[in-house]
């Protein structure tokens, strides 16, 4: 049913077509039923549910917060209900969605992840994992896997061998050289990758002299980090041949369709579904607009189309 | 809980480090209830980023109160704000305070710490209209922190006034005055309280000596307010193992006897 002049939205990640860009990302969104108050989950591109560990966690002590100007600093510590509660508490009230579920997987361990991986790979409801590779590895003290292109590898290579579903993985900017880390992945076997994670930050109340957050390290996000990601994201598209998801501080269409232009296929909308809970479908609207006033009848005609001049 | 990207703001009345708005937001105003707050928006700009957790103070058919102090950035921003203009606010949010079933002809303290008097008004005002006896213990730094003296007063509500600095009524802590009181009269039947943290620690142990349920309002930074990012999370044990529980979700209102208490 597509009206002439109407934009086509849809974005083809060759394993997933995504009805548009826009996906909410992992972390900030809950398992997505929070969410339905306030918005159409099926008219989002797709939803990244709270990162899953195989047993339930505790999460850090508060404070888990604290803002700084124009982001979000959080160490929430992953608190969540482990996959067994998730299958059964979750999906089958996520039944019915058309959206594509992606299941975003932790682990303390390599074999942690493959087992999360494991255990979901049967849900029909689930369209896909995404790695996320940030996660302090016990056996690495505590550094997580995405700090390293060798670890990266190994892992992706052994949560692809597990899973049965399509796999992106989910960098972390706290490296000097993520183009090595990102090709480590895609030689790995990655379906997609995604970045960036939160930043490494803290924030200390000079009242006090203490930390703001109980953790005293947390991860910076919103649109104080969107530059950085935005560079990143410039980066490793340039440099691996599998799609790429880009995120950090995207609050609205505007800043989506940068990351769309450095070559992002599609992009994740974060800590904006705090500050406005509709603010993933508003962005939908807004890259709409943007294409309608210049004319552009696919979206994926923007993708990748940075204009550089040479000399 | 829904969004109105418009309340109005219809009246504003301001203190020396207060303000109250009454906003016309009917789909907002018509399911509050007393004990639940609201997130407003600061700034269409990224700084400051977060919504503002803010109780509801008052209600009619289509206006909601809200009394809030300036404490920092955002609150002197949302405080500066005019009649005339509009908030964006999610809301109602949380569970809020459990109403008594009958509290017809009974006593219920209602104790409030500085800004923390805010949900309070809501509460008395629920109370009288059912037949209770709300009796108010209001506790500030200085007389200036009790700018709400005169609202309780208009609907012939008792307060008992308490400031640290001795400027009004009792000299000392309003938990202090509460004991004080209780030890003089009939046990209420609830202690409903809102306030800091160290202020709602004591009166769940002046309550759990007197084996008072207690109804405490609990504060915290908040990232959503609507239960998605887990940041604003206390340790409350309700059978079994403690655990970390979301106050904007599952709050924020607590029985006394389930908060565990941590040292900072």
């Amino acid at each position: 049913m597509k009206r002439i002049g109407a934009t086509d939205l849809a974005v083809n990640l060759g394993f997933l077509r995504l009805r548009n860009p826009v996906l909410v990302a992992s972390g900030t969104f809950g398992y997505g039923l929070e969410f339905k108050p306030f918005v159409d989950l099926d008219k989002l591109g797709g939803i990244v549910v709270k990162g899953l560990y195989f047993d339930p966690r505790p999460g850090n002590p508060p404070p888990r917060l604290a803002e700084s100007p124009s982001g979000l600093i959080n160490s929430i510590g992953l608190q969540g209900i482990g996959v067994r509660a998730f299958c059964e508490k979750v999906l089958p009230q996520l039944q019915g969605l058309e959206t594509p579920i992606i299941v975003n997987v932790c682990g303390e361990t390599d074999e942690e992840y493959a087992a999360v991986i494991h255990f979901l790979n049967k849900e029909r409801r689930i369209a896909g994992f995404e790695l996320n590779i940030s996660c302090p590895n016990v056996k690495e003290e505590g550094r997580c896997p995405a700090l390293s292109p060798d670890h990266t590898f190994a892992l992706v290579k052994l949560a692809k061998e597990t899973s049965r579903l399509p796999l992106i993985v989910k960098l972390s900017p706290n490296v000097t050289d993520i183009v090595s880390v990102a090709r480590a992945a895609e030689e790995a076997g990655a379906d997609a990758i995604s970045l960036i994670n939160t930043l490494l930050a803290m924030s200390v109340d000079i009242e006090t002299r203490r930390p703001r957050l109980a953790n005293i390290f947390g991860g910076l996000s919103g649109p104080a980090i969107k530059p950085i990601a935005l560079r990143m994201v410039y980066q490793v598209a340039s440099r691996v041949r599998i799609p790429v998801i880009g995120m950090g501080g995207i609050m609205t269409g505007r800043d989506a369709l940068e990351f769309l232009i450095v070559g992002a296929k599609a992009v994740e909308v974060g800590t904006a579904n705090f500050v406005d809970p509709g603010a993933s479908i508003r962005i939908v609207r807004e890259i709409q607009e943007y294409c309608r006033g210049k004319g552009v009848s696919r979206v994926e005609d923007l993708i990748g189309t940075l204009r550089i001049d040479k000399e | 809980m829904l969004k109105d990207p418009a309340a109005l703001i219809i009246r504003k009345r301001t203190w020396a480090g207060y303000v109250l708005f009454g906003l016309r937001s009917p789909r907002v105003a018509r399911g509050a209830k007393p004990g639940q707050f609201l997130m407003v928006r600061v700034s269409g700009q990224p700084y400051p980023l977060l919504r503002r957790p803010l109780s509801i103070h008052a209600r009619d058919e289509d206006t909601i109160e809200i009394f809030f102090a300036r404490a920092g950035l955002g609150t002197a921003i949302l405080a500066d704000k005019k009649t005339g203009e509009t908030l964006d606010i999610l809301g109602p949010l949380g569970k809020g305070f459990v109403l008594p079933r009958a509290p017809k002809g009974k006593t219920f303290c209602l104790v409030g710490g500085g800004r923390g008097i805010a949900p309070l008004y809501f509460l008395a005002q629920e109370l009288q209209a059912k037949g209770g006896r709300p009796r108010v213990f209001y506790g500030g730094k200085t007389k200036a922190d009790l700018p709400l003296l005169g609202t309780f007063a208009a609907r012939k509500v008792e307060v008992f006034v308490s400031t640290d600095n001795g400027s009004a009524g009792f000299p000392g802590l309003v938990t202090a005055m509460l004991e004080k009181e209780l030890a003089r009269s009939v046990p209420p039947a609830q202690v409903f309280a809102c306030g800091p943290d160290p202020m709602m620690k004591r009166i769940a142990e002046i309550a759990a000596e007197r084996q008072i349920p207690a109804q405490l309002s609990l504060e915290s930074i908040m990232g959503c307010g609507i239960g998605a990012c887990w940041g604003c999370v206390r340790k409350i044990r309700r059978g079994g193992e403690a655990e970390w529980i979301k106050i904007c979700e599952d709050g924020p209102v607590f029985a006394g006897s389930e908060i565990v208490w941590e040292e900072r």
